[in-house]
């Protein structure tokens, strides 16, 4: 029984309780001294830059060769921090919209360039690009430029681009005496499918993990080859119309009837992982997951375009793009960096240091002619590049319509109503609700928006 | 000890009130300088992606959440998710608790390992459960489950919010056990051996001895924990992100939706301005009624 | 111990383990998928026996953690120790010399809870932008100790309920002065109890995500965001990110494990009867 009487803590324990505190306050102090408040470099003449990046490979190379970054640029320290993509573009554009200059660079994506450049958010680059006579923006994919360009005017540089394109084991379809051809069609790809789906292995992997930059990217393609669109000339709705709704029926019946068990949590990855565990024979997906291939997967794989159906050359656009704020203090130091990053320099730099299967895809158009590299990139380096540069944002679908982007509509409200939508269809995978009842929720969904643009 | 009965601006009520002085006012400045500047957006309509569209909207805001359907199924799925959790989480904690204060081997290694769920940050364990045990093609459990033909159950998106409730429980069982086996190892085991020698067995002394002793811990386990589940986000974010359709969209997820997807924020601060209401009712009414730990007095 | 007894206890044990093996499993199963190769971490079906590597572990440590634990642990303990600095006086006016309106005084710190995170988050956003405040580790900690105050006020509070009566009026007789008596009586008996609450603090400041990755960008950046930083939209990651969510929540593994006894302890002292 303690003695309550005293109350004193013992000297032991009262040396204890001290020397705990005094630890505790000193980790505290020399951590918030290390850590720092906010920004703050090394010498007067050093300026630290922070890099907001996505987290993908590439980046993770990047990450690894800041160092002769850095020795090349003695001034300049370079912070690089990588989130997934949902909370980065969220912390971007609330960085961006209120000026609070956390970050001096970020990765940006072809859905906000526009937006963003219309609003003022980021700089122009062209000035800058002018000035440096080695960066040959000529060199530049033109659909990646154009989709990375407002007024003619460059506002961000491209790190990463991507389209998409059917992968598949010939192995798997030849068992089945099927050959896929270059230019297939998704008729042939949903009856090729269906003939090689079984119980151990599913026909086709398809993305129905819901976001407007997850499930809806190759469902929009899908959509787009149908001859659906989004909203008319007039920016009415066009959800439940016969195209729009046979598109989404298709892909949602491919998914059910031949696709891998959840589908509805399907991303990027999961379908990696079931392709690369031969769990699937077709994949409908970027152009980069071929160099994630492992073992038999990799040993046996084919490499078509994307699927099409009434409208040629249905691949998406996508690319990651480096940019700055226009509030920026930083602007020639964060330049310097971003010049560096996306220039052929680099991409022979990281094709010497890491390997050519490293260098960042779909920006320039001399890395494909590069030997080593169409050695390393193997069969599916010319699909990539032919893929990327005839996927056009302006005229993404068979009849006109008043927005640019393939898999995505390029409005500021698309977030939210992408999200929304491939919810609604989320749950039609899951067996929650019909094709039609979901298209309706999406179409009011999407009227409220388009209602916006109506002037 | 009594309140003293000495007026409210004499000096022994401001030498009461000095201790209380500096965590109430950093408190006070800290949450109300925010939720004052939330109420103040909520009567404007202000879309962050649209410079300059910051106008004075009046009731607008609360207008438009009378006729959203998706504020009564995220109020709908907050009110499933809590009670659902925190009544599992407090009947296994009382069973584990019981359990780890009974004769049982290995008592400290059990007690330790059982605390680990709760320690885990929620973001890593959400997407374990997610990717790595509830996945059909390389989760475990479908693997585990094959022999009986429930190989491939998709967990999560056909029972979503089944998925999040279990994700939940696993995490807030540990913490009630906690609580409660606090309560029952301060239990005096000379009345529990009375009542047997009376003749009592083990259901009767629980429900008369144990229960009414361990009661006020599960109330105040019952209590804290349902101020964290209530907010539930990390979890949801991680495994269904809200969804198949809105099917596992709680309050605070719904408001991260409209607040940094759509970028909405008056409207944002619209629906954070009526949670704060309802749950001030709902918090009022059940601190009253249900929970005796909520009395001033010292109990001696 | 006669044989009913040994029968019960082991058939109540093997119940137990049970029981906690199926809690515990999914933090074991952690583990084991970082020592596995990526591919074998999202392999069909489920790699259950393979030669443990540290390769992914070697990766996640080879990028630069140490400042994102080290902001973690500043933030932590900075504000847990506000915690208890602040509320333990606040706990002391609300239940040992109470304040005329205590119960008033306890709902309010309750209802600052009732807030979701996302409705204040932009005003708090603003704010430090404004105040320059934004990438800061004390900001941070400003903001955790916000969160963490009302709880600490609420257990602080049923600790300080158990200590007997007489004491006080012992020490009030000899003369003992208020601060006085916090130190000489107070702090001493509810040692554990203070024990418990900075734990429960500190796990839930280790462990927050979303106040971190707005406030914060590259040189106050917590743990959770070291985390979040393996999840690629692009590649394989799972054995990665399970070597850093094991990393990520070691310290307060740790501490937990450690400190089992004394929050026990503390509970019980807690105990409102």
């Amino acid at each position: 029984m303690r003695d309550r009487k005293s109350g004193i803590l013992n000297q032991q324990s009262r040396w204890r309780l001290f020397a705990a505190t005094a630890v505790g306050l000193v980790v505290v102090v020399t951590g918030g001294a290390c850590s720092g408040a906010g920004g703050g470099g090394g010498g007067s003449n050093s300026k630290t830059i922070t890099l907001a990046a996505v987290d993908n490979p590439q980046m993770a190379d990047l990450k690894n060769l800041v160092g002769d970054f850095q020795s090349a640029h003695s001034d300049i320290t370079v912070n690089i921090v990588t989130l997934p993509e949902d909370q980065l573009r969220q912390q971007v554009t609330q960085d961006v919209a209120a000026s609070s200059g956390r970050y001096d660079l970020f990765t940006i994506g072809t859905y906000e360039v526009p937006l963003w450049a219309k609003k003022g958010w980021i700089e122009n680059l062209s000035p800058y690009i002018a000035k440096d006579s080695s960066y040959d923006p000529g060199d530049l994919i033109p659909g990646v430029s154009k989709a990375l360009s407002y007024n003619s005017n460059l506002y961000a540089v491209p790190f990463y681009g991507e389209s998409s394109m059917l992968m598949y084991r010939k192995d798997m379809l030849a068992a089945k005496g099927i050959t896929m051809p270059d230019h297939p069609t998704w008729d042939q790809v949903a009856a090729a499918a269906k003939a090689v789906n079984s119980s151990s292995v599913s026909g086709i992997c398809l993305r129905g993990l819901p976001g407007w930059g997850e499930q809806l990217a190759p469902l929009d393609t899908v959509v787009n080859t149908f001859g659906g669109r989004w909203f008319d000339e007039k920016w009415n709705a066009q959800l439940t119309t016969p195209e729009f709704k046979s598109a989404v029926s298709f892909y949602i019946n491919l998914i059910k009837s031949a696709g891998e068990p959840g589908a509805g949590n399907a991303g990027f990855t999961e379908c990696l992982n079931a392709y690369n565990n031969s769990k699937v024979a077709m994949w409908y997906d970027a152009t980069v997951a071929a160099s994630n291939f492992t073992g038999a997967a990799a040993a046996n794989s084919g490499y078509a375009y994307a699927p099409t159906k009434t409208k040629d050359w249905s691949g998406w656009l996508w690319a990651w793009a480096l940019g700055m704020p226009s509030s920026s203090k930083k602007k020639d130091a964060a330049w310097t960096f971003a010049d560096w990053a996306t220039s052929k320099a680099y991409i022979k730099l990281v094709g010497q240091k890491l390997g050519w299967a490293h260098v960042p895809p779909g920006t320039r158009t001399s890395t494909y002619s590069i030997p080593e590299y169409q050695q390393a990139a193997g069969a599916f380096a010319q699909v990539t590049v032919q893929s990327i540069a005839n996927a056009d944002i302006t005229h993404p679908t068979v009849q006109s319509v008043p927005y640019i982007g393939i898999q995505y509509v390029d409005i500021d409200e698309f977030q939210q109503l992408g999200d929304q939508v491939s919810q609604e269809f989320a749950k039609v995978i899951a067996g929650g609700q019909t094709v039609d009842q979901a298209l309706a929720k999406a179409q009011a969904l999407a009227q409220a928006v388009g209602k916006k643009y109506q002037t | 000890m009594r309140a003293s009965a000495a007026s409210v601006f004499g000096r022994e009520a401001w030498r009461r009130r000095l201790p209380l002085l500096p965590a109430f006012i950093y408190i006070f400045l800290v949450t109300q300088i925010p939720f004052v500047l939330t109420v103040y957006y909520s009567f404007f309509s202000w879309n962050l992606l649209k410079p300059g569209s910051f106008q004075f909207a009046g009731l607008q805001n609360y207008a438009d959440l009378l006729t959203n359907e998706s504020i009564r199924t995220a109020v709908w799925n907050t009110v499933l998710l809590t009670l659902s959790v925190i009544a599992i989480s407090v009947v296994l904690g009382l069973a584990v608790a019981m359990l780890l204060n009974s004769e049982v081997f290995g008592k400290g290694l059990m007690r330790t390992l059982m605390i680990a769920p709760f320690l885990i940050m929620p973001t890593a364990g959400a997407l374990i459960w997610k990717d790595t045990l509830l996945n059909p093609l390389f989760g475990l459990l479908p693997y585990l489950l094959s022999p009986f033909g429930l190989g491939r159950v998709d967990f999560v998106n056909q029972f979503p919010m089944v998925a999040v409730v279990t994700v939940e429980v696993w995490r807030w069982t540990p913490f009630m056990m906690l609580i409660i086996l606090a309560g029952l190892q301060s239990q005096n085991p000379e009345i529990l051996e009375a009542a047997t020698v009376d003749g009592a067995n083990a259901i009767q002394s629980f429900r008369r001895i144990t229960l009414p002793l361990v009661r006020p811990f599960i109330e105040l386990g019952a209590l804290l924990g349902s101020l964290f589940v209530v907010q539930t986000f990390d979890t949801i974010f991680m495994l269904t992100y809200g969804g198949p359709g809105e099917d596992t969209t709680n309050i605070p997820f719904l408001l991260y939706l409209v607040a940094f997807q759509g970028f909405n924020i008056g409207q944002a601060s619209a629906i954070g301005v009526v949670a704060v209401i309802m749950t001030t009712i709902v918090a009022t009414f059940a601190l009253r009624t249900l929970f005796s730990i909520f009395q001033i007095e010292a109990r001696r | 111990m006669d044989a009913a007894a040994l029968r019960n206890k082991i058939v109540k044990s093997a119940l137990g383990w049970v029981v906690i093996f199926i809690f515990f499993f999914p933090v074991l199963w952690m583990w084991l998928e970082g020592l596995k190769t990526e591919p074998q971490a999202a392999s069909t079906p489920p790699t259950i026996f393979f030669t443990p590597t540290l390769q992914e572990f070697q990766t996640v440590l080879s990028g630069d953690f140490p400042p994102y634990f080290i902001n973690s642990a500043t933030a932590s303990l900075l504000s847990t120790l506000l915690v208890l600095v602040l509320g333990l006086p606040a706990a002391y006016a609300l239940s040992i010399r109470p304040v005329k309106r205590a119960r008033d005084a306890l709902f309010f710190f309750i209802s600052t809870r009732f807030l979701p995170f996302a409705a204040s988050l932009v005003p708090l956003y603003l704010l430090a932008r404004d105040l320059q405040l934004l990438d800061n580790v004390f900001a941070l900690a400003a903001i955790y100790t916000t969160i963490n105050l009302p709880l600490g006020v609420w257990l602080l509070r049923s600790f300080l309920l158990e200590i007997p009566h007489d004491l006080f009026e012992a020490a009030r007789v000899d003369g003992a002065g208020f601060g006085n008596e916090i130190v000489r009586i107070v702090i001493p008996l509810i040692a554990p109890g203070l024990a418990a609450t900075s734990l429960i603090c500190l796990i839930f400041s280790w462990n927050e995500f979303f106040y971190a990755v707005n406030l914060t960008s590259s040189a106050a950046a917590t743990a959770p965001l070291f985390l979040v930083s393996f999840i690629s939209g692009r590649g394989l990651f799972y054995a990665k990110l399970a070597a850093a969510a094991t990393l990520a929540s070691l310290p307060v593994l740790l501490a937990g494990w450690i400190a089992q006894k004394q929050l026990i302890r503390g509970l019980t002292m807690g105990a409102v009867k």
